[in-house]
């Protein structure tokens, strides 16, 4: 029977082939666009609304409290209170929708929507599947992060084009977690407590302790290690400096390397959970 | 090299400790529906997440295409269609959209991608939802977009995994027109199935698969005439009336005892219907059926395939 049909028919030949590295990562963040054409006005509240009342409770509010004092500008180098947190809030911002979007949203790709496994079937590797969401998730960052900058710009949080300086080193830090939270979201079968306890016992504590709304030397000498591992310290610093014209070569220099080894074994081990989930 | 696209010899699969697939050989020739039978746990999706280069082997030899998965995964990927058993969609892109990215996947243009989708909604008589998202669509309409999406790159070869499984007869019927298009096409297909309707209703040839190796081989009418007899008379009997298995024996060929009732195997149904009246046997009901491959399960490993 199978013969037959054999003989008739011409075999058909197949259309597909194999995109390049990074053109299959390219495709990734194509799908991902497309997501996000339709569903942008869901993720405007968590990516511009929510540093924006940080922007206003701390920056405005918080910022008027502490203002006329004169111990305030012996923290912050002589600048107002506003000018000096607007830049670390651009970091933090990053760094806490790059946790955000590189948890749930993994999970989903492998366990609810299982999205990455369709992708799996086709030519593209399980590396070019995470980093290409990855790619996006960087990408998306930036964009949310301009947006900020107008906005804090609009309440005079910004007093020079070091900022774009500022938002490159806010993507760069947000990047390199991203990439580490996600090699660990790919390792998780089920959402249960994994990612409450990192958001409760890394990210905030991250945010809260990384030089953003005070300088890490206020802190106790014991705990100051404790920011000095923290990425979003070194990323601080960076778009702080930036913004501020602030720049200390050596120091500059010592956070790069820092955010760029996070970077790097990230972006290694999420390749290889990626890989191990998806072609078991 | 033969015109096999897939050939398979003491293929296997371990999962730690656990082996799914036990060493299994393989042929499927262009052109055919080939068919893995088998309950849940037999190794089938196992054997096919191999084929579909997402799973390396543990042992043996497999070639696709003329390709070894091991080390031309992404070129064997790119001519391949793949049906998973979980809908795989993206429920939030619409309709069209699921399609067109797909294509994206298998490096065409977009403008390849467009006309393609148009033409695989026609082809899922889906055209009307192009523009719906996917989430509130039936679960039969799903199922053709997922197979109309395997089509996007014009696959030599599509793997099926329970492509009806939780579906209704309709749908069933439906799903089954489409792939028997795409045969007549020349498409080769591979399907796992735990139906045996679906299974005589699409194989060319089929294996039955059981706790990971292959038990029996060949096409639906072969097997049943190699297993089974022609027909099959289920006897239905009350408690206080039901017999012990050894008082059917005698009147056919062979007898199976299942919780509710005995299946007798026998060239000439009727005829075993009468002797059993006559035995003195008061059958609470009777029916005389052709034996398919159920039956054909059945005799091969004592089990049945779908509790």
């Amino acid at each position: 029977m199978a013969e037959v049909t054999a003989a008739v028919v011409p075999a058909p030949s197949a259309s597909g082939r194999v995109p390049g590295r990074a053109g299959g990562i390219g495709i990734v963040v194509e799908h991902h666009w497309r997501w996000y054409r339709r569903n942008w006005r869901a993720t405007v509240v968590s990516s511009v609304l929510q540093p924006l009342l940080f922007l206003l409770a701390f920056g405005v509010g918080f910022g008027a409290l502490v203002s006329g004092s004169g111990r305030v500008e012996v923290a912050t180098g002589g600048v107002g209170y506003l000018v000096w947190l607007a830049p670390a809030l651009l970091a933090m911002s990053a760094v806490q929708s790059a946790a955000f979007e590189s948890t749930y949203p993994v999970l989903s790709g492998f366990k609810w929507q299982r999205v990455y496994h369709a992708m799996a079937a086709g030519p593209l590797s399980a590396a070019q599947i995470g980093l290409g969401h990855l790619t996006w998730i960087a990408l998306k960052m930036f964009a949310s992060g301009a947006v900020y900058v107008i906005v804090i710009a609009v309440f005079g949080g910004v007093t020079g084009p070091g900022v774009a300086v500022s938002l490159v080193a806010a993507t760069f830090t947000g990047t390199a977690v991203a990439a580490l939270v996600m090699a660990f979201a790919a390792t998780v079968e089920n959402e249960g407590s994994a990612f409450t306890g990192l958001f409760r016992f890394v990210v905030i504590p991250m945010t809260l302790f990384s030089g953003t709304f005070f300088p890490v030397d206020r802190l106790p000498a014991v705990v100051r290690p404790l920011a000095w591992v923290s990425p979003l310290w070194h990323g601080t610093e960076l778009a702080r400096s930036a913004a501020l014209g602030r720049w200390q070569p050596l120091a500059a220099a010592g956070h790069v390397a820092f955010l760029l080894v996070l970077l790097v074994i990230g972006a290694v081990l999420v390749a290889r959970q990626f890989r191990r989930r998806l072609t078991p | 090299m033969s015109d096999a696209l897939v050939q398979a010899r003491d293929l296997r699969k371990r999962f730690g400790a656990f082996e799914a697939v036990r060493g299994i050989d393989v042929d499927v020739a262009r052109g055919e529906v080939f068919g893995f039978l088998g309950p849940n746990g037999a190794g089938k999706s196992s054997t096919m997440r191999m084929i579909a280069c997402v799973s390396p082997r543990s042992g043996g030899s497999l070639q696709v295409l003329g390709m070894d998965p091991g080390s031309d995964g992404p070129r064997i990927r790119a001519r391949i269609g793949v049906v998973p058993q979980l809908d795989n969609l993206d429920t939030e892109l619409s309709v069209r959209e699921n399609l067109e990215i797909y294509g994206r996947y298998f490096g065409l243009s977009r403008r390849r991608v467009r006309a393609k989708a148009a033409e695989l909604l026609e082809f899922a008589q889906l055209t009307e939802r192009a523009e719906d998202p996917v989430e509130p669509l039936s679960g039969g309409m799903k199922r053709r977009l997922t197979i109309a999406r395997s089509l996007v790159n014009d696959p030599e070869l599509l793997l099926l995994d329970e492509p009806t499984t939780g579906l209704d007869p309709q749908a069933r019927h439906l799903l089954w027109d489409r792939l028997y298009r795409l045969k007549r096409e020349g498409v080769t297909q591979i399907v796992t199935t735990h139906y045996m309707d679906e299974a005589e209703q699409l194989c060319d040839r089929l294996v039955v698969m059981d706790d990971g190796l292959i038990v029996a081989e060949g096409s639906p009418v072969e097997l049943i005439e190699r297993y089974s007899t022609r027909e099959v008379l289920e006897l239905r009997f009350l408690p206080e009336h039901r017999p012990a298995a050894g008082e059917l024996a005698g009147l056919v060929e062979r007898v199976e005892e299942l919780p509710d009732r005995f299946l007798l195997y026998t060239a000439d149904g009727e005829r075993a219907q009468a002797e059993v009246a006559r035995s003195g046997l008061r059958p609470l009901s009777a029916l005389v059926r052709r034996s398919s491959l159920e039956d054909v399960f059945l005799r091969l490993t004592g089990r049945s395939l779908v509790d």
